[in-house]
């Protein structure tokens, strides 16, 4: 017998646990599936059992993580850990777990996958000793793991922030390379008059680059291409700036160049999705509330459009808020009550985005590699020739591209080829990203074994015959 | 290499790593605590067979899958440490038999 609920949640970072206390709040029954151990996601990750000294490094916006994680622990959503949700659709979900798993009815399902680090594809970007900052954040945050001597590369905040933590930290930082684009300055000054309406955020950032001038880290901007050098694994790293080539060496280097919406699980359902030029990615298209265009589906946070973690937890407590709307739990009225003030005050969140998506937009060459020896697909080791060559012969598509060269058919399933295939192809081709489309992405959502979707009650019948 | 920045009081364990005993803190994660122990690499990959190790450590890239208690293809930064746990670095694709000996 398969379980049924009012509300499945997918993700438990800000947006998926503000969703879930939002619709206990109206009584809605909530089971909330997660990968990780605990609650907070990435950019709360580890914020039940993050020692002191380490809350400290990550700074007060890790800990504000707390009182959320809190209020879930309380709400009386069924919290499902290390669960891998490999299959979603109108009926509810499919999912399973080292303690088990199964099939839930859902009358209503809100995804909040949260970002990943978009790819940067460069030459030797799949050597050991080569990973994202996000990554590197991450052993910090759950594991209070630190590396010494190792190179940042590429643009955007969280490459600044990493960098910032680990200095508080006492962690040596052989050198930065800023990738991005000297122009970027000038075009973001536009949207400056509107991101003051989000001062506190403006001067974090500045504090986080001041810390990093004052420090003695070696920077070095305008860096227009980066190569990492090794056989086995990662011995240097190589970059042309405005004054010619540089080489450094080194046995670890941190990628980063911004985040983007982990879009499988959406783009598995099935609604449509937008692509957003200003955030160089494809994302579901959503409401207020984060409505997508099928009804049982709602997707809130990052997942939905990049817009940091204050505005996921606003928009996933909209998303519980319409998810008992929708389902005759809440009046209109009582919807609209409640959701004026989320609504405002994540667009005052929002104000912030265009200036920073146009400050740290991330240079085509980082983004669409333009040497063939490029791995574009780190599952299938499918090299930028390979899509140039697929193309030239007349491959119209990412779905056909798999059919050509096997891009995006390995087990991240396109996760990390997947914007980059889109790019490149449409580099090449002259068509719009939103014209040359996305993979089709399908179930399973995760690679899963098949006792796992044939399901444990079958598979007990056959024992028993 | 990556090294711990505070000494928990954590209660460490024992986990055999390609054959060798190495202590780790218990319900630590287990692709970190594997980066600190020096395993390397932790697969290599089917086409190529070139080494790989994590590189996004969420759980969406898996390059760093490992054989964990004799079930290959585990994406080891979803998994915690366990006392008596086997992990073994994942040379190319599992074949079917590989998943047979685990269950």
């Amino acid at each position: 017998m398969s379980q049924r609920v009012d509300l499945a949640v997918l993700g438990s970072g800000p947006a998926g646990m503000a969703a879930a206390v939002a619709a206990r709040r109206h009584g809605l029954s909530v089971a909330l599936f997660d990968e990780q151990e605990g609650p907070g996601g990435q950019i709360y990750r580890g914020i039940e059992s993050a020692e002191a000294g380490r809350t400290a490094i990550l700074g007060p916006d890790y800990a504000a993580g707390r009182p959320l994680a809190a209020a879930f622990r309380a709400s009386g959503a069924t919290h499902h850990p290390r669960a891998t949700v490999w299959r979603i659709g109108e009926d509810g979900l499919s999912w399973t777990s080292p303690d088990g798993g199964g099939e839930i009815e859902a009358g209503r399902v809100v995804v909040a996958g949260g970002a990943m680090e978009r790819p940067f594809p460069v030459k030797g970007w799949t050597l050991p000793g080569v990973m994202t900052a996000g990554a590197a954040q991450i052993l910090l945050k759950s594991a209070g793991r630190v590396a010494d001597d190792a190179v940042f590369i590429g643009c955007g905040p969280l490459l600044a922030l990493v960098a910032t933590q680990y200095l508080k930290a006492g962690v040596r930082i052989r050198a930065i390379l800023d990738t991005t684009q000297p122009r970027s300055g000038m075009a973001a000054l536009g949207h400056l008059p509107a991101a003051l309406a989000a001062p506190a955020a403006l001067a974090k950032g500045i504090g986080m680059l001041a810390r990093i001038a004052a420090s003695q880290v070696k920077v070095f901007r305008r860096v227009e291409k980066v190569e990492l050098l090794g056989e086995a694994r990662l011995s240097a790293v190589r970059w042309r700036g405005p004054d010619g080539w540089h080489e450094i060496a080194t046995e670890r280097a941190f990628l980063h160049q911004g985040v983007i919406p982990n879009v499988n699980t959406t783009m598995a359902a099935g609604c449509r999705h937008v692509w957003d030029e200003r955030q160089l990615s494809f994302r579901p298209e959503t409401d207020d509330f984060g409505r997508t265009s099928l009804d049982w589906l709602l997707a809130a946070g990052d997942g939905a459009g990049i817009a940091g973690a204050k505005a996921a937890a606003l928009s996933g407590a909209l998303a519980g808020h319409a998810a008992a709307h929708d389902l005759g739990r809440l009046d209109a009225a009582g919807l609209e009550t409640l959701a004026r003030p989320l609504i405002r005050a994540r667009r005052r969140e929002l104000a912030l985005r265009p200036f920073l998506d146009t400050l740290y937009r991330p240079a085509q060459a980082m983004r669409v590699p333009q040497d063939d020896d490029v791995v574009v697909c780190r599952c299938e080791e499918v090299l930028r020739g390979d899509v140039a060559r697929a193309v030239a012969e007349g491959c119209p598509g990412p779905n056909q591209l798999k059919s050509f060269t096997r891009a995006g058919m390995g087990p991240c399933q396109g996760r990390l080829c997947g914007h980059t295939i889109v790019e490149t192809i449409a580099a090449l081709s002259g068509a719009e990203p939103e014209a040359v489309g996305y993979y089709r992405i399908r179930m399973p959502m995760k690679p899963v074994t098949v006792g796992d979707i044939v399901g444990p009650t079958i598979l007990k019948e056959e024992n028993h015959g | 290499m990556f090294r711990p920045l505070e000494k928990g009081p954590r209660r460490r364990v024992s986990v055999r790593v390609d054959g060798r005993s190495v202590e780790m803190e218990e319900d630590a994660n287990l692709a970190a605590a594997l980066l600190e122990a020096g395993f390397s690499p932790f697969r290599t990959t089917p086409v190529s067979g070139a080494p790989r190790e994590p590189y996004c450590m969420m759980g969406v890239c898996f390059d760093c899958l490992a054989v964990v208690d004799d079930v290959p293809n585990r994406q080891t930064c979803l998994e915690t440490v366990r006392a008596g746990m086997t992990v073994a670095m994942q040379e190319g694709a599992a074949t079917v038999r590989d998943v047979e000996a685990a269950s």
